[in-house]
C-alpha cells in the first residue's frame, strides 16, 4: 500500500475522483496511484462528501485542486474562501494543492461578489503579473503550502497582452516560488485555437517547476471563419494528438504525476482505467 | 490605441447575450470573434443551469426541462452565486419562483424548492450522532415534561399551505398522486441520507419551539406526542436531551 | 392540563413510539456511493449549446413557454376562489395577462 501522506504525488497516473468510481478504484485500480478532488466540493460542514474524502485520503495520495479561488481576479481574494481552503488542506493533508491561472469572481458595484463558475481568461501584462503574484503569495502564506498554478485553455487573445503565456508563468514561478501544473490538453486546445505551435509552447515551458500534468478530452467546433475552435470539455477520451504531445512532454521533462480528467458524461470505471493505462504505457519507459 | 478589457466589461458582456463582444478580444487573425466569446457565455450559463437542475430536481421535473432551462437562464442572471461553493447556490430560488409570472399557475413551487434546499443543506450539514432513544425511555414522566430536546444541524421544518411532501414524494420517490390540503414537513438526516418526513398538523411549530429550547411539556402542550416523536426519530432529527 | 396529566400522557407516547421504533435503530453507513451531483468542476460546457447566447425575456412579453412537466398530473385548489384546477396549461391561459 502507498504511503497515505507522502510529500509529493507518485510519478504515476491519477484520476479525477467521482463517487461512482469508488468501488472500481478500491477493487481494481490498475496503474492508478493517486486521486484528485475539486476543493469546493469538500467545504461543507459534514455529511457523505467529507466522510468519503477522509476514507479516500487514508488509502491513496491526494491532490486538492481548487476551481473557484479566482487568483486572476481584479478584486481581492475572498478571505472566507481562503480560510475554507486552509481548513481543507489542514485536515485532508494533500500531497499537492493546485489552482488555475484564471478568474471567476467579480465584485459588483456594491462590493457583493458574483461567482461566474468558469475559468475566465486574463491578459498577460505587467499589471496582471503583479496581481497574480500577490494572490499566489497570499494563498501560499494562508495555506502554508507551495501551490501549483495551472495553464488555462484559451479561446481568444487579449490585444493588450505583452507577455507570452510561458514567460508569464515563468515570472510567477520566479517571483513567488510556486510550482506549475501543466495541462497538456489545454496547451493543445490553446495552440489550435490561437494558431501557435504546441511543441514550441512545451519547449519554452519552465519544466523545473512542473509538479503535475493534466490530460483530458476536448470537443471540436468552428469559429465564424471556419477556423477550428476546440473546447476543453473533459467529456471524452484524450485525443490522439494530445497523447503525442504528452509523449513529447515526457521526453523533455521525464516522468511526472499525470491526471486523467473526465468531468462530463463520466464513463464507467474500466473506460477511465483504460485511459490511465494508456498514460502508464508512456510513463513506464521514462520512469 | 490598444483596447483594455476590464473584468467588469468582460462580465457585463458575459451575462448579456445581446451585448457586443468586448473590443480588444480577438481570434488569431486579429478580428473580433463572437463565436469564441460565446464559449465563455455558454460555459457560465450551461454550468449554472446544470447546477440549478441538480439542486432542484423535483422543481425541474414539475415544470419540464425546456421551461426549467429557460427559467434558470433568467434566475442565474438575476441571482448569480455569491460564493464558489455551488452547493450553497439557490437560497434565493424559492423567492424568485414566487415572483416569476410564468410559474404562477404552480403556487406550490416555492415550497417544493424550500424543501429541496433543506435536503441539500442536510446532505452537507455537520455530523451529529443520533440520540440514544433508551435515554428517552428511562426518563421519569415528570422529567419528560421539563426535558429539552436537541436537534441535529440537518433538522429543518416547513408548514406549507400545499401538499408539499406528497408533491415531492410523488416526483422524488414515485409516491402516489398528491391530494389536497396543507402539509407540514420535517427534514433531517439518517446517517448520510437526507430524509423528508411528514409531520402531523401543528408539528412544525412544536418542533421549532423545541429547537428554540422550550421544554417538551410546554412546546408540545395539547399536541399528540406520539406521531411527533415518531417523525423526529424517523428523520434522525434528535441528538441529545437535557433532563 | 395539569403537569401530572401531561407527564403521564407524554410518558405513554414515548413508550409506545420507542417500542415501535426499537429495531429500526441506526443502520451502519458506508461512506461511499453516489454523491449529489451539480458540484464544482473545472470543465467547460459543451461548445454546441446555446445556453449562453439565448435568453427569453419574460418581462417583455416574449416568454411563450409553459410548464409541461409532472405538474400536469397535480391538481391544486386555488386559495382565492376555492376552485380546483387541473394541470398547468389551462391555468396558464387563465392567469397570464394577455
Amino acid at each position: 500500500m502507498l504511503d497515505a501522506t507522502p510529500r509529493s504525488l507518485p510519478h504515476a497516473p491519477g484520476v479525477g475522483y467521482k463517487a461512482a468510481h469508488f468501488n472500481g478504484l478500491m477493487d481494481d485500480p490498475g496503474p492508478v496511484g493517486w486521486i484528485e478532488v475539486h476543493a469546493e466540493n469538500y467545504m461543507g460542514a459534514g455529511g457523505r462528501p467529507l466522510a468519503q474524502l477522509r476514507a479516500l485520503s487514508e488509502r491513496l495520495p491526494l491532490s486538492v485542486h481548487g476551481v473557484g479561488l479566482s487568483i486572476g481576479g481584479e478584486g481581492r481574494l475572498d478571505p472566507e474562501h481562503l480560510a475554507r481552503l486552509k481548513h481543507l488542506i489542514g485536515w485532508s493533508r494533500p500531497a499537492s494543492f493546485s489552482e488555475h491561472l484564471a478568474w471567476a469572481t467579480h465584485l459588483a458595484h456594491d462590493g457583493a461578489p458574483e461567482y461566474l463558475n468558469d475559468l475566465l481568461p486574463l491578459p498577460y501584462t505587467a499589471a496582471t503579473l503583479a496581481r497574480v503574484c500577490d494572490h499566489v503569495d497570499e494563498v501560499q502564506e494562508a495555506t502554508g503550502t507551495r501551490m501549483l498554478l495551472e495553464n488555462p485553455s484559451s479561446y481568444l487573445l487579449f490585444a493588450e497582452s505583452t507577455y507570452p503565456e510561458t514567460e508569464f508563468l515563468r515570472q510567477v514561478v520566479r517571483r513567488t516560488g510556486c510550482g506549475l501544473l501543466l495541462d497538456v490538453n489545454n496547451v493543445f486546445v490553446s495552440a489550435t485555437n490561437l494558431g501557435f505551435s504546441p511543441e514550441g509552447y512545451i519547449d519554452a515551458f519552465p519544466f523545473d517547476a512542473v509538479g503535475e500534468l493534466h490530460l483530458g478530452g476536448h470537443d471540436e467546433d468552428r469559429d465564424e471563419d471556419g477556423a477550428p475552435l476546440l473546447i476543453d470539455s473533459h467529456g471524452r477520451e484524450v485525443a490522439d494528438p494530445v497523447w503525442a504531445l504528452y509523449r513529447h512532454v515526457l521526453e523533455k521533462a521525464g516522468p511526472r504525476p499525470t491526471l486523467i480528467e473526465w468531468d462530463n458524461d463520466v464513463p464507467d470505471w474500466p473506460t477511465l482505467r483504460a485511459e490511465a493505462e494508456r498514460a502508464e504505457a508512456l510513463l513506464a519507459p521514462v520512469r | 490605441m490598444t483596447s483594455i478589457v476590464t473584468q467588469g466589461t468582460f462580465r457585463a458582456a458575459l451575462l448579456d447575450p445581446r451585448a457586443a463582444t468586448p473590443a480588444g478580444l480577438t481570434g488569431p487573425a486579429g478580428a473580433t470573434s463572437p463565436r469564441r466569446f460565446a464559449v465563455y457565455r455558454n460555459n457560465v450559463a450551461a454550468s449554472l443551469t446544470e447546477a440549478l437542475a441538480n439542486g432542484f430536481p423535483v422543481v425541474a421535473k414539475l415544470v419540464g426541462e425546456r421551461f426549467f432551462r429557460a427559467m434558470a437562464g433568467v434566475f442565474l442572471r438575476a441571482h448569480p452565486p455569491a460564493s464558489p461553493m455551488l452547493t450553497r447556490w439557490g437560497e434565493d430560488f424559492p423567492h424568485f419562483l414566487a415572483g416569476f409570472g410564468p410559474a404562477a399557475p404552480l403556487p406550490y413551487l416555492p415550497d417544493v424548492a424550500r424543501l429541496e434546499l433543506a435536503l441539500r443543506r442536510a446532505y452537507h450539514a455537520a455530523d451529529a450522532p443520533a440520540l440514544d432513544t433508551a435515554r428517552l425511555g428511562r426518563l421519569a414522566p415528570d422529567a419528560l415534561v421539563t426535558a429539552r430536546l436537541h436537534f441535529a444541524p440537518a433538522a429543518w421544518t416547513l408548514a406549507s399551505s400545499h401538499p408539499v411532501h406528497a408533491i415531492w414524494a410523488a416526483n422524488a420517490q414515485h409516491g402516489p398522486k398528491p391530494g389536497h390540503g396543507p402539509q407540514e414537513v420535517l427534514v433531517g438526516r439518517r446517517g448520510f441520507h437526507p430524509v423528508a418526513t411528514l409531520l402531523p398538523p401543528g408539528g412544525a411549530a412544536v418542533t421549532r419551539a423545541l429547537m428554540d429550547g422550550v421544554p417538551l411539556g410546554d412546546a408540545a402542550e395539547g399536541a399528540d406526542l406520539a406521531p411527533l416523536l415518531a417523525a423526529w426519530l424517523q428523520a434522525g432529527a434528535l441528538t441529545d436531551l437535557e433532563a | 392540563m395539569s403537569t401530572n396529566t401531561k407527564a403521564l400522557a407524554a410518558a405513554a407516547s414515548v413508550a409506545a413510539v420507542l417500542a415501535a421504533h426499537g429495531a429500526a435503530a441506526q443502520e451502519t453507513e458506508k461512506c461511499y456511493g453516489v454523491s449529489l451531483a451539480g458540484e464544482n468542476d473545472c470543465a467547460a460546457g459543451p461548445g454546441t449549446t446555446c445556453a449562453g447566447t439565448s435568453t427569453i425575456d419574460y418581462q417583455g412579453n416574449a416568454w411563450t413557454l409553459v410548464p409541461t412537466g409532472t405538474c400536469e398530473e397535480i391538481t391544486v385548489t386555488d386559495a382565492a376562489d376555492g376552485m380546483e384546477r387541473m394541470g398547468s396549461l389551462e391555468a396558464l391561459d387563465r392567469d397570464l395577462p394577455a
